[in-house]
This record gives C-alpha cells, structure tokens and sequence, in this order.
C-alpha cells in the first residue's frame, strides 16, 4: 500500500525538457490514469516514477519516503509494459514466479502464490506453455500475473491494452478494474485512450507537452473541462469549439479571432429536438449524417467550423440541407479566447 | 518466376531457366568436391598401410585399423588431444562469457567514453596476428608463461570479434525486458545472465562455434608458445609424425580423421541452438 506524490518533477533529455515540474498527490489505493497525445510525456513521468529514469528535478516520493535516488527494485512497484516483455524463454508458471525472485518465500509458498494469481487470471490450464504459445490477450495478463504475484506497493501500467483488438480490450478494461476492486493497490496507469482513461480510472490525469492540464474524476473533467484542448481531448465525438462573441449574456458565434470561445459537446447539441431557451443556436449546411443506432451525427458547417451535432436515430436529413441546431442552457463551455482556459458554462 | 514452377508449365522451364541452374548447380557440385574429396582421402589414407599411401585409390585396398591402434596406444596421441580440448573448451567459455560481457556493456548501458572503448576494441581487428605474435612471446617469456596452458590460451580469452558480435545481438534484444527484469527485482548482472543470454543463444552458439573450431585447430602460436611435447595440441602433436621418422602420411590423417570428431560433435549439438525468432516471442505478437 502507498501513497505517490511528484513534486516540481523535472526531466530533461540533453536539453531538451521533456517534463515541465509536475505536482501531483496519488492517494492509497486510488487508481489514477495518465492520459494524452502520444510524445506528451506520460512513459516518461511513469518511468520515472518506477525508477526505470533518471529524475532531473524535483522529488517523487512513495509514502512518505522520496524515492529520486532509490533503485526500480527497492521502490516494490511492479509494471506491466505496452509489448508485455514476458521472457520468451520461460514458461508461463516461471514467468509469473519471476515476479517473486527477490521474495525470501519457501519454494513451495512461492508455488501456491504462482498458482493463485494464475487461477485469477484464468492461466491455470496454460501455466507449463511458453509465451510463443499464447495469444496477445494471454500474454499480456501473464505480465499482469507476474506484476501482482508479488503484492506490491503500487502497479504502473505504460498502454497495456494498446497492442489488444478492440473487442480484447474492452474485456481486459474490466477485467484489470476489477482486479484494481479486488486488491485495493494503487495503479498508475497510462493510456493515449480516452475511453480508457473514463471507463478505468478514479481520477484522469491529463497530459499535454509535459504539463499536466487538469487532475480530476472522470465526470469532473467530463462536465467540467479546465481548457479547451481537455475538453476536446476527453469525449467522443470530440466538443465543437466555436469562437463566440456574448452580448449582455446572450451568445452568438462571432467571426476570426474572438474573446470567448464557446464549447459544446455534439451530444448537447441537437437538431429537430425541442429546446426552450436555447443558449446557443447554430445553423448550416449538412457535410456527412452518420447513423449510430441510437442517434444520429450530423456534421454541418457553421460560423466557418466544422460543427458535429446529434440528430434522433430515423429524422431524414439529407447532404447538402440546411439544419438548426440548439444547446440548452447550461450546456455550453465559455473559454478565454487568448489563454484557452475555462470561464464556466452558459 | 513464380508461375514457371508449376507442373503443368514444367515443359517450358527445361528451356528456359535451367542454364542458370545448371550453371549454379555446377559451381556447387564443384565447389563441393573440392571441399569433401581432401576429407574423404584422409579417411581412406587412415585406413592404408604405410605401404598403400601412395595408391591414391579411394577405396583402399585392404582397408585395416591398424593405425588408428597405433595412434591411440602409442606416443602421446592422446595427451595431445586432452589437451586440445582443454584448451579449445576453455578458451571457448571464457569467450562466451566475457564477449558476451563486455559486448552487452556496451550495447545496454549509456556510459562516457562507450564509444571510445568500442571503437578500440574494433581497431584491434586490424592488427594481423602475425604482429602480434613476438609481442605476445615477449610478453609470456616475461611473466614466465610460456610453455604453460595459460600461455597458450591468453591471448585468445577474449577476442575483439566476438565482443562486437555480441554487442551486435544484444543490441537487438528489446530493452524492454531488461526493464521488466529490473523492475522483478534482478541486479544487473542476473539482469545478464538470466534474462539477456538466453536471448541470444543463437549467437552465443554461433561464437561457441567459430571459438571452438578455431582454437582446435590452432597451430601456429601453440606451437611457438610449447616446447615440452606433453603440452603440445593436436595439430602441433600431428606434426611431429612428420619431423621425427620421415613423413609417416597414414598416421597424420588417422590422427587428423580423430581430431575432426569433437569439431563434428560440437557442430551438431550446438547448431540446433541457432534457430531464430525466439526472441519475439515474448513480446507482442
Ligand atoms: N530517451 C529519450 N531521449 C530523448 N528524448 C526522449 C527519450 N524518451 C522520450 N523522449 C521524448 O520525450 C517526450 C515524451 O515521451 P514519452 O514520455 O514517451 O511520451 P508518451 O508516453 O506520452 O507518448 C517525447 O517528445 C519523446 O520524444
Ligand atoms: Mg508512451
């Protein structure tokens, strides 16, 4: 069990600052997912949290000990790595007991260990198999067998599921989050998917070039964005950023550079559904309908953006019509036009 | 090409494409010959009387064991090819641990002066043995070395070929499990020999291989380096079937046709060794 906490942290490559003096406070048992554009640093923040890099500056501490200048092995975090780097020249069975190698454990409590975390995973039946053997999604939960067996302190997880296809890794989604239910440890895990940043974590951490944006529950930064690239970057399809003009607070989209942004999520922009009192209204010409099922996208261009909003699943819109589109009250994002930050919501 | 190899298109091919493999084929076969006949004379001269040898038939006339008794029972056939052994054995461990050392130093850690250090060792590759050989008497009279196992092996426990063989295929071992292993608690050197070596059994065989082969049939420096014939090698020993009684060409290629079985045996069980792809294995499929 323990705590995580980066403070000012700093690293550089060369000259090159990669990450710009981070805080950030991880609680006991909180699962926690980095999340951000490929290049921003979130490995990096987790390698150096695990020790695998080189602090440049500022501290990391696990509990309340910091832990700069103490070895991978002494920090008792375990990893599990994006090509789950499970040694090919070992079986199953010994793989997940490598994950014990430094315990003083009697051989056979270590054995009773192995097979339990096998039996958990479902990896009883391929324990005496050697990795070549397995599938992707095998192999990947051989790693996570190796990084729990050994009960550590916390597990770090660099884009576990990003080599799994969809339908894999939407089971594995929930099957690692049920592990994190079972065993309470603290988990840092990274992920360039927003899907599984909101579906996993307790609390998303979201990264842009080596600055965090904004730290906060999956729903807060849902409902809440900090800024416009954070909002963009959580939720699909991403929120319509619009630049807007409010003139004695009624809105209107503005032209060129404004002050004000405005932000609406495709989803509370409808088209054809009643809205009373919109706060903003939209209209322009449909460039694609894309049918979901449940509903319908529609993008259409206005106010010189490319605008997404949602129709009900079976209204005819056609390519090439003119649509209106409305917010309700409360439903737009105002951000600051210069600094992008959030103003709160109209 | 590829459609010319059907069955139905066979007619054509004749034609066609055989000249070029009736060229290669024939370089092959040739090449071949040349490569197995010296081979398959050794064993038939073994096989000779001293007074058949030069009845350069193949198939002897009244093929007889009689040398391969000789060989074995009389002289000192047998210490030589004990210490051949010895030699070539332990040469052949210390190669594969050191250059496989040294090279995943040199492939895995990012240290001042890395490059330096590897750029020396590749320039010793330019220097002939030839050069080397005085410098190295010198050296093993000095420290009283010569005329002793040591003085034979030195200079061959580490070679700079091996070691930028190594560096090469560690190079190619994925850092990942190297951090994987770090994080399970390993040190760096059971990090080595736990996780990286057997990454690279194919070219540790491969080195073990060239290592072995090369030193069993070391001649020159073995035989500059012993005077005492109980420490002679094989091929040193062999020669001296030469210098004492006349030529004596039937028990040279007996001892020859022995010495090539530990080069056989090694070949065939470390071969199998060098199979690729085990590597990916561990990672994503
Ligand atoms: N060993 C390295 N040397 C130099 N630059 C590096 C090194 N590792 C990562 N970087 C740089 O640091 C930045 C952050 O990388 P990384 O943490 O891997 O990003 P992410 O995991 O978020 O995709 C990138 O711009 C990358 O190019
Ligand atoms: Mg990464």
């Amino acid at each position: 069990m323990a705590t995580f906490e980066l403070r000012k942290l700093v690293k550089t490559y060369g000259r090159t600052p990669v990450i710009h003096g981070i805080d950030l406070f991880i609680p006991d048992g909180e699962f926690v997912v980095f999340v951000g554009p490929s290049g921003c640093g979130k490995s990096t923040t987790l390698r150096m949290i695990a020790g695998l890099e080189e602090v440049s500056g500022g501290e990391i501490r696990i509990g309340d000990r910091v832990v700069n200048e103490v070895d991978p092995k002494e920090r008792n975090l375990a990893m599990v790595f994006q090509n789950y780097a499970i040694y090919p020249h070992m079986t199953v069975r010994q793989n997940i007991a490598f994950g014990l190698y430094t315990s003083r454990l009697s051989g056979a409590e270590k054995a009773r260990k192995v097979e339990a975390a096998a039996a958990l995973l479902g990896l009883t039946p391929l324990l005496d198999r050697r990795p070549s053997a397995l599938s992707g999604g095998q192999r990947q939960r051989v790693a996570i067998g190796r990084a729990m067996v050994r009960e550590p302190a916390g597990f770090l997880f660099d884009e576990p599921l990003s080599n799994l296809d969809a339908q894999l890794r939407a089971q594995m989604r929930i099957e690692i989050k049920d592990l994190h239910r079972r065993l309470g440890t603290t988990i840092a895990y990274v992920t360039h998917d927003q899907v599984e940043a909101m579906t996993m974590a307790d609390r998303i951490v979201v990264m842009k070039d080596g600055h965090i944006l904004q730290a906060a529950p999956p729903m807060e930064i849902y409902d809440n964005p900090a800024d416009v690239f954070t909002a963009r970057f959580i939720g699909t399809p991403s929120m319509n950023i619009i630049p807007a003009q409010s003139d004695a607070g009624v809105l209107s989209p503005a032209e060129g550079k404004a002050a004000l942004l405005a932000g609406i999520r495709p989803h509370d922009l409808t088209i054809g559904a009643e809205v009373v009192d919109p706060a903003l209204v939209l209209a322009g010409k449909v460039t694609a309908v894309e049918p979901l099922g449940p509903e319908t996208l529609v993008h259409f261009e206005a106010a010189g953006q490319h605008i997404i909003a949602t129709a009900p699943a079976h209204g005819q819109i056609a390519v090439g019509s003119r649509v209106t589109a409305s917010a309700g009250r409360g439903r737009v994002h105002l951000f600051d036009g210069a600094t992008e930050r959030a103003l709160g919501r109209q | 090409m590829a459609a010319i190899d059907t069955p139905a298109s066979r007619p054509l091919t004749m034609t066609r494409i055989r000249p070029g493999r009736i060229l290669a084929w024939t370089v092959l076969f040739i090449g071949g010959v040349l490569m197995i006949t010296p081979i398959l004379f050794m064993f038939s001269t073994s096989l000779k009387t001293a007074g058949q040898i030069y009845d350069l038939r193949l198939i002897p006339q009244s093929p007889t064991l009689a040398n391969y008794v000789k060989v074995l029972t009389e002289g000192q056939f047998l210490r030589w090819f004990l210490n051949s052994a010895f030699v070539a054995i332990c040469v052949t461990l210390s190669n594969v641990f050191f250059d496989s050392l040294v090279g995943y130093t040199l492939a895995k850690f990012r240290f001042r002066g890395r490059q330096l250090v590897f750029i020396a060792i590749l320039s010793t590759l330019m220097i002939p043995t030839e050069m080397l050989v005085i410098p190295w008497y010198i050296m093993s009279a000095n420290l009283g070395w010569l005329d002793s196992y040591w003085g034979i092996m030195f200079p061959g426990m580490m070679t700079a070929f091996g070691t930028f063989l190594m560096k090469q295929f560690f190079e190619t071992v994925p850092d990942d499990f190297i951090e994987a292993a770090r994080m399970d608690g390993l040190n760096e050197f059971t990090i080595w020999w736990r996780i990286a070596m057997p990454l690279v059994t194919p070219a540790l065989s491969a080195l073990a291989i060239f290592t072995f082969l090369g030193n069993w049939t070391a001649f020159f420096w073995p035989l500059i380096s012993t005077t005492s014939k109980e420490l002679y090698t094989l091929p040193v020993g062999l020669t001296s079937f030469a210098v004492e009684q006349a030529i004596q060409w039937e028990m040279i290629m007996t001892g020859a046709a022995i010495a090539t079985i530990p080069t056989l045996i090694v070949f065939l069980v470390l071969q199998r060794y060098i199979v690729r792809g085990v590597m990916l294995a561990g990672l994503k499929g």
